[in-house]
């Protein structure tokens, strides 16, 4: 027991941390997902990249999985916890509509990078999903692996306020968490990169101890105060502009530096739900402009399917 | 099988399985017990009769197995009888469409004599197959789930069907045939599928009686409560193996039998120094975090060890899962050390500083004003006698005093000035814990997390003990504190809530009681009653530091009362103007803690009725003295005495409304000042009552009265101050002893006296009599309010 004891692949090997995201990759672009690569914008959560967001809107088919760097600046601990970090990476894939054996091709793809699930203990554990800043919500579960949660599975049933039409499945799965898991590792920055001598920590340590240093202490309110304002004032721009998805990217923007004051501390609690509401509002209108400018093209398209 | 004939009773069997995507663990008790009552429903609809009926849930399956049912129902002939003949073509024809037939299928019948038409229908008998192919679709699209979802292509509309999880296949057999139905795509069948990991592809299942074996052969325990015993007593013999003692859970047996098919309990070990992190700490999160059972050594103490339930019989005899879940509990355990660690470096004191910044609600202030109230009013809970050292006088089931870490009564011998003290030192830090790491990781430790803090820093264990203790009781049933120290706090802080809620207009309305008004309420009269705490309601109540306008709160009192303190009635005083409003306040919050001691006492079998009945009187405001006195009337009204006498006091009160007579009462209501109500508790007019009273009492009758009416004005001297007196004494079964002597005698006067007597004297000087009777017995109780 205890420390090196890890998961192999069918084929012997121990996945290191880019092999793993390969295997995902290969394993989802068979399945018929567009490979798409990270939003070029701070956020939050995959579920912000718009190939989730406003692709779960509207009758389209869409199946696509990324990679997605996410950020939560008040989790940074300065490099010093084994397990939390202000930036990570979160492997993102969305299938629309969801299709009936989501669950199989979801455990299917826990055995590429190598977890055999009669060595593990697999699970679904109920864990239903809510962004109130995205209007969104969606039923699931989280995925255990010996009690550990890999893995957020979700049926979105709204998005943006409006009825997933249809339902689209979401899955997040923890990136460094899987890695740790399959490697054996207890520490993030011992994971093996490269499987060629680079870890996790040569990577991103450094990154880890500054970034946390500017998001909790040195980043200047006044400018992120600022840019919060400018973010709405041309998030509302870009709406009365008919330029939805640009406004997203602003609702996106918004949020993020919402989540950096939250890191300064300078907002009360009072203030809080303020903030969040305008961030709400923004998402939302621009969800809602996003229906708007292609109701009419998915009606033609899809008959019986109404906004 | 089969085979048999319409109508012919068979002995047949029903298997219904409706598998879907990982049920939630909490709601399969719900799902179970909504199952059978829709198939009941569905089937008593259809007149299907129906012999036992089992309902089994897995995470991935909901099982129905009917038995005794009929191949088919019985052939019924409905009849409805019609307008007569010879009725309007319009009355038949309406009568007609009512029943579904056309007018040739009417019959002419006779009734009493005059020809009815009458519409016969006859309902054949329906094979119980197809009705169960139709009951099947009604029983899925009725599935109350308290939440429920859609999924798949068929959710481009929002009609498309719903359920709790995606749902994958239905087994529907009836004597082993498949019933044939659809309900969204899903067709029914003979197939579904064993476990997850240990059984490959679908398995065909023969009927009702093969059913659960086969899924056993491919790892499915099928049965709940089997899954549950095996959970049971699997974790106990794990314990037990590795030399422990597993701290029961019902609760995690039937989450971890609702996340598993086929469980199989492993212990594994984590690193001992977690184990400087308090128990309770450790406890909460594996249980709530990762459904771990935990183990005690033989000594007591929480052992290093947790056991989690697997899904899967795993090949390495479970190393790499126990080894996996080692893991994720110490990442948990070492982020909860880590808070105690820092915690333990501030002192509460200075923890308590930072309400300041946390508001309690807009109105009332921040957490911080509300801990200085609450200070205040546990010191003046201990300073007026409310709150004392001393054992309380009936320190009953709860008193046992399992309170690791202290004596079980720390404050004894204390005099008031240090209880008072040391009650104010525990309100000022009972909050401070909210800001503490770990209570903000882990809510449910309020209270507890504070009282580790307090003696951590050597605080008294009297105040580490209040601080710990005094959110209780938290619901009925749940330990009321007995320390004194506690008991002022908690005492406090609840009243400090209920006051400052209904101050601001926070009332709970039917089901919405955002703030827990309703549990504070049952508190507050739990904590009364069983430590025996001796206070007017409405005394404590005009004290409230919350709705006080002479202490530093003032800012709160004036948003309690907006304008209303600056726009005072005309030719009233602002001061007046507020005890007015003071008062209707406090009117209504003792309304309210009455409403909610109705409700709590009627399980301990206490008539809500006799409690109206009681504290109708008004002046009793006292918990502890009005049950007691709602005790003894409860026991006098269930004897003959008390039952004839209930039945005289009605027969008194309705003769004095029927003659409208206000009688000495009334005459006195009238001398009052320009508001009578307002007055009634005025004690200066009791006394002018009493001296009226006396006086009408000296007056010497103008007749002989008729013995009987001699009786009853004798019985009443007795009764009338034997009743006070008892009743000024607390002696509240003296006081009905004293009334029962009454019975007999208004018994014979109104079987032998006429009150409407022609003589006007005679007439006035029996209902007054009768009024005096009223009044006697109203002191010890408001019999109008007694039913029955």
């Amino acid at each position: 027991m205890g420390p090196g004891m890890s998961s192999a692949t069918s084929s012997g090997e121990v996945l290191s941390f880019q092999d793993m995201i390969l295997a995902l990759h290969n394993y989802w672009s068979a399945q018929g997902c567009l490979i798409l690569q990270p939003y070029d914008m701070r956020m939050g959560a995959g579920t912000f990249h718009p190939a989730t967001t406003l692709r779960a809107l509207g009758p389209e088919p869409w199946n696509a999985a990324f990679v997605q760097p996410s950020r939560r600046p008040t989790d940074g601990r300065y490099g010093e916890n084994p397990n939390r970090l202000q930036h990570y990476y979160q492997y993102q894939v969305i299938l629309k509509p969801s299709p009936p054996d989501l669950q199989e091709l979801y455990l299917k793809s826990l055995e590429v990078i190598g977890i055999d699930p009669l060595k593990h203990d697999i699970r679904f554990v109920e864990d239903d999903w809510e962004s109130p800043t995205l209007g969104a919500w969606g039923l699931g579960w989280e995925v255990w692996c010996d009690g550990m949660e890999v893995t957020q599975f979700t049926y979105f049933q709204q998005m943006g306020g409006f009825d997933c039409k249809p339902v689209a499945g979401e899955l997040t799965y923890g990136l460094e968490r899987l890695a740790m898991y399959i490697q054996g590792v207890d520490n993030v920055y011992d994971l093996a990169f490269n499987g060629r001598g680079v870890t996790y920590g040569d990577v991103f340590l450094e990154n880890e101890k500054q970034m946390s240093k500017w998001n909790f202490e040195v980043a200047d309110t006044e400018a992120l105060f600022d840019l919060f304002r400018k973010a709405v004032a041309e998030c509302k721009n870009c709406l009365a502009n008919d330029v939805p998805i640009a406004a997203y990217e602003q609702a996106i923007e918004a949020s993020h530096v919402f989540n950096l004051l939250q890191a300064r501390g300078v907002i009360s609690v009072q203030e809080r739900a303020s903030y969040m509401g305008q961030v709400r509002d923004l998402a939302r209108g621009s969800c809602e402009a996003y229906m708007a400018k292609e109701t009419e093209r998915w009606e033609a398209n899809f008959p019986g399917w109404s906004a | 099988m089969g085979s048999e004939l319409p109508g012919v009773v068979g002995m047949s069997d029903f298997l219904l399985e409706l598998r879907c995507e990982e049920i939630p663990a909490r709601m399969q008790a719900g799902a179970r017990a909504d199952l059978e009552k829709l198939f009941r429903a569905e089937m008593s609809a259809a007149g299907v009769t129906l012999g036992e009926v089992t309902v089994w849930s897995t995470p991935r399956r909901l099982a129905l197995i009917a038995r005794g049912l009929p191949q088919a129902t019985e052939a019924v002939s409905e009849e409805e009888k019609g307008p007569p003949e010879g009725a309007p073509d319009q009355a038949i024809d309406g009568f007609c469409r009512k029943n579904g037939v056309t007018r040739d299928q009417l019959e002419l019948r006779d009734v009493k004599g005059r020809q009815t038409w009458f519409a016969v229908r006859n309902i054949p008998g329906r094979a119980v197959k197809d009705v169960l192919a139709d009951a099947i679709p009604a029983i899925i699209r009725a599935f109350p789930w308290p939440k429920s979802m859609r999924w798949g292509a068929a959710s481009l509309s929002t009609e498309s069907l719903r359920w709790v999880r995606p749902l994958s296949g239905i087994v529907a057999l009836f004597d082993g045939d498949v019933v044939e139905c659809e309900i969204g795509g899903v067709v029914s069948g003979r197939k579904t599928k064993g476990h997850r990991f240990h059984s490959n592809g679908e398995i065909e299942i023969a009927g009702a009686d093969d059913y659960a074996q086969h899924l056993r052969v491919h790892h499915v325990i099928v049965d709940q409560s089997e899954r549950e015993d095996i959970v049971r007593k699997g974790a106990k013999h794990v314990a037990h193996e590795a030399g422990l003692v597993l701290v029961e859970d019902e609760g995690l047996v039937v989450e971890n039998a609702g996340l598993t098919e086929w469980p199989v309990p492993l212990l594994g070990r984590f690193d001992e120094a977690f184990l400087e992190v308090p128990p309770e700490v450790i406890q909460l999160t594996a249980r709530t975090n990762q459904k771990y059972f935990i183990c005690r050594t033989h000594d007591g103490k929480l052992a290093n060890a947790f056991i989690c339930t697997a899904n899967v019989v795993p090949a390495d005899g479970g190393l790499a899962i126990v080894d996996g879940n080692r893991k994720v509990l110490a990442a948990r355990l070492s982020d909860a050390r880590f808070f105690w660690q820092q915690d333990k470096k501030v002192p509460l004191e200075k923890q308590a500083e930072k309400l300041a910044r946390i508001t309690f609600h807009e109105k009332l202030g921040t957490v911080a004003d509300k801990v200085e109230r609450v200070a205040k009013l546990a010191r003046w809970l201990v300073e007026e006698g409310i709150v004392t050292s001393c054992a309380p006088a009936k320190a009953g089931a709860s008193g046992e005093g399992v309170q690791p870490g202290s004596e079980p009564l720390p404050s004894q011998g204390l005099t008031k000035e240090e209880l008072a003290d040391l009650a104010e030192q525990a309100a000022r830090l009972c909050k401070a814990d909210l800001v503490t790491e770990m209570v903000g990781e882990f809510p449910e430790l309020q209270g507890l997390m504070g009282g580790y803090y307090a003696r951590e820093e050597g605080l008294p264990d009297a105040v580490a003990d209040a601080i710990r203790d005094h959110y209780k009781p938290v619901g009925q049933g749940d330990e009321v504190p007995t320390a004194p120290v506690t008991v002022a706090v908690s005492l406090a802080d609840k009243l400090d809530t209920l006051c400052g809620f209904f101050g601001i207009e926070e009332k709970p309305t039917g089901s919405k009681d955002p703030f827990a008004l309703r549990r504070a309420c049952l508190a507050i009269s739990a904590t009364a009653v069983s430590d025996d705490l001796r206070f007017s309601l409405r005394d404590v109540i005009n004290n409230q530091p919350v709705l006080s306008s002479s202490t530093d709160s003032f800012a709160i009192f004036e948003r309690i009362y907006g304008q209303g303190l600056g726009d005072a009635v005309d030719g009233q005083s602002a001061a007046g103007a507020d005890k007015v409003k003071l008062q209707k306040l406090a009117d209504e919050i003792i309304g309210f803690i009455i409403d909610r001691l109705k409700v709590q006492q009627r399980e301990a079998g206490v008539r809500h009725d006799l409690i109206d009945a009681v504290f109708a009187l008004g002046g009793e405001d006292d918990l502890v003295r009005l049950l007691a006195r709602v005790h003894a009337l409860q026991s006098f009204i269930g004897t003959e005495d008390g039952t004839n006498l209930l039945a005289g006091y009605k027969r008194a009160a309705n003769i004095l409304k029927k003659e409208d007579w206000q009688g000495v009462e009334g005459e006195i209501a009238q001398t009052g000042e320009e508001d009578p109500l307002a007055e009634v508790d005025d004690p200066d007019l009791k006394e002018v009552v009493a001296a009226k009273m006396a006086l009408r009492r000296g007056k010497e009758l103008s007749y002989t009265p008729e013995p009987a009416e001699k009786a009853l004005i004798e019985a009443l001297d007795e009764a009338e101050p034997r009743a006070g007196a008892a009743i000024e004494a607390e002696d509240f079964e003296g006081a009905m002893a004293a009334l029962a002597t009454l019975r007999a005698p208004i018994d014979t006067f109104f079987d032998e006296v006429t009150v409407n007597d022609e003589q006007p004297e005679k007439r006035s000087s029996r209902l007054d009599l009768l009024a005096r009777f009223r009044a006697a017995v109203q002191k010890v109780a408001d019999f109008s309010k007694i039913e029955g």
